[in-house]
């Protein structure tokens, strides 16, 4: 079969190795640099506003206090035996060849320091084991190098030891930031969420305006008064989602699909105006305090809403700060229900809804896709869902096949917990860093590019804000539509028919349903 | 005397020689005095960095993926780590054959030792017995492997410092003397073991003054001393990175630290906030 495949010329062609690794190149991406904050919005953090003029002290101080502070930081800075098996395993590298961009190189950065200041072998033996002094040109090189780290882990799976080069870099961001050096992309938007409850600066009058146009277009489309609720209090659910829902594409109409799955299952939901954001930057910069200041935010809408419970929409790493730290940095939450997981996912929700019949679905509406699933860094390595372990995989891969009918996974050692990062991840989305970006999505892209040719997949689903973002931006890069896209609850949203649905409006796929009907 | 030791070994110490040191006597007493100050401070230095590693809270849940959601599972992945290195063999399985060859190829051949320290010798150490002549090959064949690697794979040569070499080279120096002493020039063993006893109950015997006995233990000697203060911790931080040994649990159970408990609290409701 497969000789007769290639006599007719229509075997797969094989269209490049993700893993492919790139012939080492020093300094390729020393100039790639991202804006530096404003010292204002430094300030507004609770850091200097400009370079301390003691800032070498101070940067020590700081390495040590995290040294005493938090136990991965100082494992992983000691245990590193510079077996290289992580060197070929950052999509940074990997599309850059900067050998500073291999995970172990990126540790090193702040290693050689802080072993110069704070071990034996480094104080006596500097030569010997790397160790350096921390002068300027090192602070410019922490951040150039942790400003190309998109925190994503996959080094970490990788590592005998378990070491995360997110860790390392979200700590070298802490140091950066207390010396009074921030990144412009990352400050500025949560000084601009600590005033106004979202990255965007988006106002509650102005988010209200937003989810009532979007509620109009609901209703032309399907014919029922689908609600998306603000500031309800007493509603059973408070959706947090990120504030790119409200008016990035692909994102809304991921919105319109928890809205939706939402009035499908007949609970009352609400956004809030004043936690209308499920991103938390505060855990790029590695501040724990800032971290705890944003998510406190969810904390105090709920009470003040009175929900039972908290459901999280579609976005990595605010999945990762939601499962994994939400609990830590802003419970107890004894005052919600009990018997839901606090936070759920809206992926949790809709599998649930699909598994207890909830849901009405015609799968042929997503018919004109053949799909593929990014697994987002933050929920794949970051996070969990549902009750099994690796649901975090699963419910994603379930969801979506219970809505279309074309799927095909991406090579294996690219998906699931091996997953590349979009290249947009860990505050580093932002135009100053686009040449980075389209880089760095290369591996994701080749990968997606030959589950194309095998299966002719033509579009991507993901359930992360920056990743939909980023892949919008860098998909026509590599030959997609960046509307190529998706939302994994946009595919739900086109398949759900809700009761009392006027489905003779959509002439089209009407008739495509009922010849399969009659089929 | 320990037991089972046999009476004609002198120590320089006891009996006729009275003040008189000879030279080697004055060996003896140097890798005496060596190993003792070499397991002091191993132990004290490795106590010490666990208790550190120990003190040193975790503020948040950063289990890595596929991470176990239980204790158990938590148990079972780390003697995967520890027995399989899973997590290398899925990532490099060229690293991985040598480090498993030299790993478990040293592990043997330390078990093999425990005959120069038991008397009488355990019965298990006696069954290891054959496999460390084995083991000793495949352990050199795993330095050699990694110490190429190291030198020819250009990514790894980029993250290497002197001191990785260095360990490389000094374990395959250990291990070589240790198959020299075996195959080409044997030392007398019995002597060998009898004043390895004698340092355990705090006697000096009289060491073999072979060059190539005395450069092997006083490299191992060396090794000890500066495991704690090296990357050889590796062994011991691999049990306290919170990656690998955290549950994955943070929804079912709150964790929490000290430190974090102690921050300003902030206001529960929104009002106050606006106010404040
Ligand atoms: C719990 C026990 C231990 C575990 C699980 C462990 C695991 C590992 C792993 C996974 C590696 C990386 C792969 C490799 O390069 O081989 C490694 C490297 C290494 N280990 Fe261990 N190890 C342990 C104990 C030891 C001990 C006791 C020593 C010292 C005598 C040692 C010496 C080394 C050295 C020197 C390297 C670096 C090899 C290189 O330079 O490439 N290990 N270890
Ligand atoms: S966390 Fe991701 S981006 Fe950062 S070094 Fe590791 S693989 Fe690269
Ligand atoms: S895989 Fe881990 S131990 Fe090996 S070089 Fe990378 S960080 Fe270091
Ligand atoms: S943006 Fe998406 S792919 Fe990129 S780091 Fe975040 S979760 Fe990962």
């Amino acid at each position: 079969m497969v000789a007769l495949d290639i006599n007719t010329g229509k075997s797969p062609k094989f269209v490049g190795d993700p893993h492919a690794v790139p012939k080492i190149e020093c300094g390729a991406m020393a100039d790639v640099k991202s804006f530096a904050a404003h010292p204002e919005h430094n300030e507004d953090l609770g850091f200097p506003g400009e370079l301390l003029d003691n800032w070498q002290e101070v940067a020590i101080a700081k390495i040590g206090e995290l040294a005493k502070k938090n136990r991965a930081f100082q494992v992983y800075l000691d245990t590193c035996v510079k077996c290289g098996a992580c060197t070929d395993k950052c999509h940074y590298f990997l599309g850059t060849g900067d050998p500073k961009n291999m995970p172990v190189a990126r540790q090193d950065l702040l290693r050689s320091v802080y072993r110069r200041y704070f071990t034996f072998a480094g104080k006596y033996f500097p030569w010997l084991v790397g160790a350096r002094d921390l002068t300027k040109e090192v602070l410019d090189e922490w951040y150039t190098y942790y400003h190309q780290c998109s925190q994503c882990r996959r080094c970490s799976v990788a590592c005998p030891y378990g070491i995360d080069t997110a860790e390392i870099s979200m700590a070298a961001r802490e140091v950066l930031d207390s010396v009074g050096v921030g990144q412009k992309y990352c400050n500025e938007i949560i000084a601009k969420l600590k005033k106004t409850g979202n990255n965007l600066g988006l106002n509650p009058k102005a988010l209200q305006a937003t989810l009532e146009d979007l509620e109009e277009d609901l209703e032309d489309e399907t014919g029922i008064p689908v609600k998306l609720p603000l500031d309800v209090k007493g509603a059973d659910i408070l959706l947090i989602t990120p504030s790119a829902d409200f008016f990035a594409e692909p994102h809304i109409d991921g919105l319109l699909g928890y809205a939706k799955v939402f009035h499908a299952a007949g609970v009352s939901w609400t956004i809030s105006s004043y936690a209308s954001e499920a991103a938390n930057f505060g855990m790029f910069i590695g501040s724990y305090e800032n971290m705890r200041e944003v998510s406190w935010r969810i904390r105090q809408a709920a009470k003040d809403l009175g929900v039972k419970r908290i459901v999280f929409g579609e976005c990595g790493h605010a999945w990762r700060v939601g499962y994994s730290f939400l609990n830590t940095l802003a419970g107890p939450f004894d005052f919600l229900d009990q018997n839901y997981p606090i936070p759920q996912h809206i992926m949790e929700f809709t599998a649930d809804a699909i598994d207890e019949g909830i849901l009405k679905i015609d799968k042929s509406k997503n018919d004109e896709y053949v799909m593929t699933y990014h697994d987002s860094c933050n929920v794949a390595r970051g996070s969990a869902m549902g009750r099994e372990e690796g649901g975090q995989f699963d419910l994603p891969r379930k969801v979506l096949k219970a809505v279309c009918n074309n799927y095909y996974d991406m090579e294996q050692d690219t998906i699931r917990e091996k997953t590349f990062c979009c290249g947009g991840g860990g505050g580093l989305l932002t135009d100053d860093l686009m040449d980075l970006r389209i880089k760095g999505a290369k591996p994701r892209m080749t990968a997606l590019q030959q589950v194309s040719e095998d299966h002719g997949v033509t579009h991507m689903a993901a359930i992360c804000a920056i990743c939909k973002t980023q892949f919008s931006k860098v998909m026509p890069k590599y030959g997609y539509q960046m509307d190529s896209i998706l939302s994994v609850h946009q595919l739900v949203a086109n398949a759900v028919i809700l009761d009392g649905e006027d489905n003779e409006d959509d002439t089209a796929s009407d008739a495509d349903n009922t010849s399969m009907e009659e089929k | 005397m320990p037991a089972g030791v046999e009476a004609d070994f002198r120590s320089p110490f006891s009996g006729g020689g009275g003040l008189v040191l000879g030279r080697k006597n004055v060996i003896s007493a140097f890798y005496a005095g060596l190993f003792y100050i070499a397991s002091i401070l191993l132990v004290v230095g490795v106590g010490y960095k666990v208790f550190r590693y120990a003190r040193t809270p975790a503020p948040l849940k950063i289990p890595v993926s596929p991470a176990p959601r239980t204790r158990t599972g938590v148990v079972f992945r780390m003697v995967r780590e520890v027995v399989l290195f899973e997590s290398l063999f899925k990532s490099n399985k060229w690293i991985w054959v040598f480090g498993y060859l030299f790993h478990f190829g040293m592990l043997v051949v330390l078990l093999r030792h425990l005959r120069y320290f038991t008397q009488p010798v355990w019965w298990w150490v006696e069954i290891v017995q054959p496999f460390g002549i084995y083991a000793g090959f495949a352990m050199l064949a795993g330095l050699g492997g990694l110490l190429l690697r190291r030198i020819v794979q250009e990514r790894i040569r980029y993250i290497s410092s002197p001191s990785d070499y260095l360990m490389l080279i000094l374990l395959i120096g250990i291990a070589g003397t240790g198959m020299l002493m075996k195959y080409v020039e044997h030392t007398d063993i019995v002597q060998v073991k009898a004043y390895f006893i004698g340092l355990l109950n705090f006697q000096i015997l009289e060491i073999p003054s072979s060059p190539i006995l005395l450069i092997h233990v006083g490299s191992v000697a060396l090794l000890m001393i500066i495991f704690p203060v090296s990357k050889l911790m590796h062994a011991p931080g691999l049990f306290f990175a919170p990656s690998r040994t955290q549950v994955d649990n943070a929804r079912e159970f709150r964790h929490e630290v000290k430190w974090a408990r102690n921050l300003p609290p902030l206001p529960e409701d929104i009002e106050q906030k606006k106010e404040g």
